[in-house]
């Protein structure tokens, strides 16, 4: 298979990457050991560490950062952004029609079935709409490239996309690091992200908020594994990171519990799952969340960002109709493609799938982090006799896709310089208006020839570099 | 500030302190160990460290024999014992961690890096380890992350929260310490003012770091009235009763300065009065009335401050 490289066309370096490839070239090896040594002091001290709980070895993992930064052009990024916002307007569409009069089901357009059984369609909201009609307030979305011009999306995340955090640290700790980079390449700044963010929060206070919206994050604890990053935006947007316990319900609205009593809160942004946003709603054993408060959502008392049941959204089963909202709701072709994808409680489908198998890359419907998955073309013939199995037992809860041409940039390895493969999830912000900053995640594949980018598949991350004009 | 921010700032205060108060108590038994023997040896001085420190039984349960390796695992690494080394100095990273946010980069660093050398000294196997060096490290860490509070930290209501925990927990551990006095010569009340009792006090001082501090405060000999009044009532004494409990009035005001009417007031009420009270005693009073009913008193005190600052600051709700 022939995969796009980022840096070069032929044997000519790209624009882009020129400055870079001087860098590289001039680059001593131990100078660079020593840059890689201090890159992850720096993570360590600063604590930019990615708890894993309950699997053994250091529970304060850290990702590994690469140093060589993936760049975009203006006119590559500025066609990404304008997909990405159409892609987000199209999302809240979706959401604000499904928990409302349903058009998209009536029209026949997607399945009654693949939104009103979904696991994540919240009955609870039907009929609720939130501030300025947003449901999802942070939508991350996973692009791949496979050519020139060639993006898919392979992923929407409109419930609470992590990794936010690592693309502002690792532009942070680039800058330290290399300043000379910085000012010979014109590199479009990611740090307002924090202030973007409290505006858009604050941009969707409940009515019943009349004075400056008090806006607060909600985590479900120093355990997990977000939490850095939970603090991390409290801290850059000076909003109070709160738990569950710090909040509780009173009359008509929401408080924290405060060393000078109780403050109102307007605006939670949750880092919570919905099933322990309230256990008098959703589950009554879970201890993070708070009792009564969908209550308060639902009378306007609050704003819960993003709002619960947006997840209706983000499933890989809704991913296939994604560009099909985008022309119905929109009016408007879709600007971002989406990877083919069969879904495999269609006959036709299902037998197109268990004939190509070793070919495909096969998902769980709820899966994530890179688990329950199949990369037909990377696994033995045992491995996929065995998924197969798993398929033939419950085929709804599957879809497949072909195995894409995922583009590599040079990232530094052991060898020295050598391509990896990429992938790339920009964050978007929906409230008054629809804003992301230039920039993004870059996860990187470390071992050679992998396809699988997530962090608890031994990926790790890079700068992502948009040059201005 | 969030109620939970607070009171972790309170707790982390109180950890760091305990830890040292548990270095301090290996110390104290450590020298009393190379006391000339008595009939008994020395293991009824052991016993009575775990008794002043409230966790006697807890030791007797899980270990049985009184020695030395047994009473230095267990106050400094033993993980079931909440006032050991290891655990108060997790217990206050945890706490720092969780409230990040309010914290600053140096006083994390410090926290951080005490943590991450406590977790290589546990790997270490315990026979290439000696005692002066597990109490060097726990008094230095310490003292680093003091330092840093001092030097970086706004003087805002965390400020105040952090070194309130401080303030209670030290006051609390001096009284803890001298009553270990009175469980040590309960038993052989014939000691008083032999050799054998002056040791015993100099070993409570140097515990406290404070042997040479009493000596330019009061020169000349050691006896059981000066030491004392030294850890009681004297207000130059850093880790005196009336010292720490000043200390904690002084941050209890500033609070309340802060926060205004609104907020209610009981915890610096009650601490004023306790000052008060100390203010008003001299130590032969104090002995007049028995040191250890004086310091039972004492102790309760300083626990229900305690509880009263939970009441007017940690709960947080109307």
């Amino acid at each position: 298979m022939e995969f796009y490289n980022e840096m070069y066309e032929g044997d000519k370096v790209r624009e882009p990457y020129a400055r870079l490839r001087n860098w590289v070239d001039t680059m001593p090896d131990d100078f660079r050991q020593m840059k890689q040594a201090e890159a992850e002091e720096l993570f360590r001290r600063i604590g930019i560490t990615f708890a894993v709980y309950g699997e053994g070895g250091d529970p304060d993992r850290l990702i590994p950062f690469d140093m060589m930064p993936r760049v975009f052009e203006q006119n590559e990024w500025r066609k990404l952004e304008r997909g990405i916002k159409q892609r987000a307007r199209a999302l809240n569409a979706f959401l604000r029609d499904v928990y409302g009069r349903g058009e998209i089901v009536r029209a026949g357009r997607i399945p009654a079935r693949l939104v009103y059984q979904n696991e994540a369609y919240e009955k609870a909201v039907a009929g609720v709409v939130p501030p300025r009609g947003v449901y999802s307030h942070i939508i991350g979305i996973d692009l791949v490239r496979t050519g020139k011009d060639e993006f898919f999306v392979l992923e929407d995340n409109c419930r609470t996309p992590s990794g936010v955090s690592y693309m502002l640290e690792n532009r942070e700790i680039m800058m330290r690091m290399f300043p000379q980079l910085f000012r010979g390449n014109r590199i479009e700044p990611v740090d307002q992200y924090p202030e973007l963010l409290r505006r858009t929060l604050e941009s969707v206070a409940p009515a019943k908020c009349e004075s400056r919206p008090n806006c607060v994050i909600l985590t479900p604890g120093h355990f997990n594994s977000a939490y850095y990053e939970h603090s991390f935006l409290a801290n850059l947007m000076g909003v109070e990171l709160v738990e569950g316990q710090d909040l509780f319900v009173d009359g008509e609205f929401v408080y924290m519990r405060t060393t000078q009593g109780p403050k109102r809160v307007d605006v939670i942004y949750r880092r919570l799952d919905d099933p322990y946003l309230d256990p008098l709603c959703f589950r009554p054993d879970s201890m993070l969340g708070v009792p009564g408060l969908m209550d308060i959502y639902r009378s306007g008392g609050v704003s819960i960002c993003s709002a619960p049941g947006a997840g209706v959204a983000d499933d890989k089963a809704i991913y296939t109709f994604v560009p099909e909202m985008v022309r119905f709701y929109l009016g408007e072709e879709p600007l971002l493609k989406n990877v083919d994808t069969w879904t495999l409680w269609k006959e036709d489908d299902y037998k197109y799938v268990m004939e190509n198998l070793p070919d495909l890359v096969v998902k769980e419907v709820h899966g994530s982090g890179g688990y329950g998955m199949l990369v037909g073309p990377k696994s033995t013939k045992a491995e996929i006799e065995e998924f197969r199995k798993k398929i033939e037992a419950d085929p709804s809860n599957y879809i497949a896709q072909p195995t894409l041409a995922l583009s590599t940039t040079p990232t530094f390895v052991d060898e020295g310089i050598a391509p990896r493969h990429v992938d790339l999830r920009p964050y978007c912000l929906c409230g008054d208006r629809i804003e992301l900053v230039p920039g993004g995640l870059t996860r990187v594949a470390l071992r050679e020839g992998s396809l699988v980018v997530n962090s608890s598949q031994g990926g790790g991350v890079k700068d992502t570099w948009v040059l201005s004009e | 500030m969030l109620s939970r921010t607070a009171s972790n700032l309170f707790w982390m205060g109180r950890h760091l302190e305990r830890a040292e108060t548990a270095a301090r108590l290996i110390d104290v038994g450590q020298r009393i160990t190379l006391l000339p023997n008595t009939d008994e040896g020395y293991q009824s001085e052991w016993k009575s460290l775990l008794r002043a420190s409230g966790t006697i039984e807890a030791f007797t349960t899980k270990y049985g024999d009184v020695t030395q390796e047994n009473i230095e695992e267990y106050l400094f690494f033993d993980r079931e014992n909440p006032s050991s080394v290891v655990v108060c100095f997790e217990k206050a990273r945890e706490s720092g961690r969780i409230v990040r946010t309010a914290l600053t980069g140096q006083v994390w660093d410090a926290l951080n890096v005490a943590y991450q050398e406590l977790r290589k000294i546990e790997k270490t196997p315990r026979n290439k380890l000696d005692m002066a060096g597990l109490t060097d490290f726990t008094t230095r860490h310490a003292s680093t992350v003091r330092g840093a509070i001092n030097a970086t930290q706004l003087r805002n209501d965390g400020w105040h929260f952090m070194n309130l925990g401080y303030g209670l927990e030290r006051a609390d551990a001096t009284a803890r310490l001298l009553d270990v006095k009175y469980f040590v010569l309960l038993p052989r009340i014939e000691f008083v003012g032999s050799g054998l009792d002056s040791y015993q006090w100099q070993v409570i001082l140097r515990a406290l770091s404070a042997h040479r501090a009493f000596h330019w405060a009061y020169g000349g000999d050691v006896t059981a009235g000066r030491v004392a009044d030294f850890l009681i009532l004297n207000g130059e004494s850093p880790r005196s009763l009336i010292t720490s409990l000043y200390e904690a009035v002084w941050h209890l005001e500033g609070l309340a300065r802060r926060y205004g009417d609104a907020v209610p007031t009981a915890a610096r009420d009650e601490a004023r009065q306790v000052l008060e009270t100390l203010q008003n005693r001299d130590i032969d009073t104090i002995f007049d009335e028995g040191l250890h009913e004086f310091l039972t008193w004492f102790i309760t005190s300083i626990g229900s401050v305690a509880a009263l600052v939970h009441q007017d600051y940690l709960q947080g709700s109307a």
